[in-house]
């Protein structure tokens, strides 16, 4: 079977002044349709840069990232905005919801831009909406909702195009452990509905509600298997001192 | 994503900020006010200058002419004899002698009115009528008859409306009043159309001494140059130099006129129309500084799947439909102004002035400030789109 998500030797340079800060070095994985993988790695291991590299946010300095066969380090930055339009959903720690909108037209956004008409457009938000159990409040602005259920309206909006996969970055980082479950929970049902979930996040206990675990420290794969395995959670390496760069 | 949408969006923003929008919106509404009034000023200044010359008759020449030496002089025959001979284009004509000396009616001395000597064609040629009594007749002119022809303000201010019959004073001489002539203006004011004299210029020559000029009327309003030209031709060959006669077309003169009047108003409405550029500045200034608030928004956008060109139509659309919004109030507050300004004029000036910009010049503005919109929209436009994903959506 052909893998979702293919990293192949991907590398991510920056640029700071004199100094180059490496943050990903030479990083090969696969992602299978249908897996709920949690890339975990404290703060400056890369797993940012992984994730704006998987949601076509950016493109890898030297390897090749395969999504769904297509090579996107040759895409031009129209045919990325495609891509992520069509295959990908993202869901913020911020949630990044649009003040200014009400709950239906944020979920509308993506459909919006891949040229559905208005009408579809709202039925399909609003089934959306009902998956994550906030239909009724489809007129409400997000400044009147909870972080909890802002957190779940992104998720409706991540789920409204039917995308390849569901990329979630930190989700609960802004929510207390109460509604970081609840949100956790949801995920493992949209997972558990047959769709691909990549979590990225810092935080071991929630990496462990994942199937699977990728550990990145300073930009290197350091563990990859089941998580409910013991190695998935210890960090092997004793923490170095690392080069400048911060959450790169 | 279909350009309605981009245009119902950019509205949404707007609407959002109403304060701000407005704000912005000023340096263009006061631009197209400014320019839909100065053109309609513009409009009303021409249309009062034409009317005025109308009055005066656009289809008349006026003739001048001094003597040189003893030999070369014409004479009032000599220049019936070239209308004559010119009759292609030249109609009527009648000498005028402008009278110096004051109005004497019983006791009283009456300095605001025009006194001229002309011919029996006169009142023909300024489409003036009488309404009382007759006009002054060829037997008039060749008998140097002391008689005269009052406007309607002396008829009813000095003789009680029965002035036919009565006499009066002009230069010294008895005359006789033969006839009355229509009221012109709707209100008779001392030294208006109404307060005039008109006296045979026979008469009026041995007052005032010689005939000096002279008005003509022409075939056709169309043939103003080639009428011009034959009058000015036979007026030379009898002086040989054109120094010594000059002929003016009211029809010319208008032009000239309403030439200039133009020129003012482009000179005046160019002026204003600085204040739309500088309108648009306000407008990509404000731009700018929303594209910077929004960066965060514009990231959202981007990683939803929002192409460049999205982006950059979003702005590009906001922006202009700012400026068409401030167009039309603009239009709105300057076809405002005209009414109002129409009314100070008329009170102020005495005279009816109407002020009213074409539909040209109000299509034009508009044009103009949705052009500035997209213009101006265009660099924060470009900004916007050109944000990076990934910095956007970490902005704060």
């Amino acid at each position: 079977m052909e893998p979702l998500i293919e990293f192949r030797q991907v590398c991510k340079y920056y640029h700071m002044g004199d100094t180059t800060v490496v943050a990903a070095d030479h990083i090969s994985f696969q992602i299978f349709k249908g897996e709920f993988v949690a890339i975990v790695g404290s703060s400056g291991s890369g797993k940012s840069t992984c994730m704006n590299i998987i949601g076509c946010l950016d493109v890898p300095s030297e390897g090749t990232y395969l999504l769904s066969g297509r090579d996107v380090g040759k895409m031009n930055k129209n045919e990325l905005a495609e891509i992520r339009n069509e295959l990908l959903g993202f869901i913020f720690q911020q949630y990044n919801l649009l003040p200014k909108l009400n709950l239906a037209e944020n979920v509308e956004v993506p459909l919006m831009y891949a040229g559905v008409n208005k009408l579809d457009r709202r039925r399909r938000a609003l089934e959306s909406l009902e998956r994550v159990g906030l239909r009724e409040k489809w007129r409400h602005k997000p400044s009147q909702l909870s972080g909890g259920q802002q957190q779940r309206v992104s998720i409706a909006r991540a789920l409204v195009g039917n995308p390849s996969v569901i990329l979630a970055d930190e989700p609960t980082g802004a929510l207390d452990s109460k509604t970081g479950r609840e949100v956790l929970a949801l995920l493992q049902d949209i997972h558990a509905a047959g769709n691909t979930v990549v979590l990225i996040t810092h935080d071991n206990s929630i990496a462990v509600q994942a199937q699977r675990i990728i550990r990145l420290e300073d930009g290197q794969v350091v563990y990859d298997g089941p998580s409910d395995a013991p190695e998935a959670v210890v960090t092997p390496r004793a923490a170095g001192i690392r080069q400048g760069g911060g959450d790169a | 994503m279909s350009i309605w949408e981009s245009f119902t969006l950019a509205v949404k923003n707007i609407v959002s900020s109403k304060t701000r929008t407005l704000l912005t919106m000023l340096g263009i509404i006061i631009g197209v006010a400014a320019v839909i009034v100065i053109v309609g000023l513009g409009n009303g200044l021409e249309g009062y200058i034409t009317d005025s010359f109308s009055a005066m008759g656009t289809d008349t020449l006026t003739v001048t002419v001094m003597s040189r030496g003893s030999t070369r002089t014409l004479s009032v025959d000599d220049m019936y004899a070239i209308v004559e001979e010119n009759s292609d284009y030249l109609d009527l004509c009648s000498p005028t002698v402008a009278m110096m000396g004051y109005v004497k009616i019983g006791a009283e001395t009456i300095s605001s009115t025009s006194c001229m000597g002309v011919s029996e064609d006169y009142l023909t040629i300024k489409h003036y009528d009488i309404a009382q009594g007759r006009n002054l007749q060829y037997s008039d002119i060749a008998l140097r008859s002391k008689v005269c022809v009052i406007g309607a303000y002396l008829n009813q201010a000095y003789f009680g409306g029965n002035a036919v019959g009565q006499t009066l004073r002009v230069g010294g001489q008895t005359l006789t009043v033969i006839g009355v002539m229509e009221q012109q203006e709707d209100s008779m004011d001392e030294g208006g159309a109404d307060d005039c004299l008109y006296l045979p210029y026979s008469t009026a020559s041995r007052i005032s001494g010689e005939v000096s000029s002279y008005t003509v009327t022409m075939q056709s309003e169309d043939q103003i140059t080639a009428s011009v030209e034959v009058l000015e031709n036979a007026l030379y060959q009898v002086f040989a130099s054109d120094d010594y006669y000059t002929v003016t077309s009211m029809a010319e003169m208008l032009e000239t006129m309403t030439d200039m009047v133009d020129i003012l108003v482009y000179v005046l409405a160019g002026i204003a129309a600085i204040s739309l550029v500088v309108g648009g500045i306000g407008i990509m200034n404000i731009m700018l500084v929303s594209v910077t608030e929004r960066t965060r928004e514009i990231g959202i956008r981007k990683s939803l799947g929002a192409k460049e060109r999205y982006i950059m139509e979003q702005f590009v659309i906001e922006a202009a439909t700012t400026s068409a919004l401030g167009g039309i109030l603009g239009i709105v507050l300057g076809d405002g102004l005209c009414v109002i300004a129409s009314r100070v004029v008329t009170s102020v000036m005495e005279a009816t002035l109407t002020v009213s910009p074409t539909i040209g010049a109000v299509l034009l503005a508009f044009g103009i400030s949705v052009g500035i919109g997209v213009l101006f929209g265009y660099l924060p436009a470009k900004k916007a789109a050109a944000l990076n994903p990934i910095d956007a959506l970490h902005y704060d």
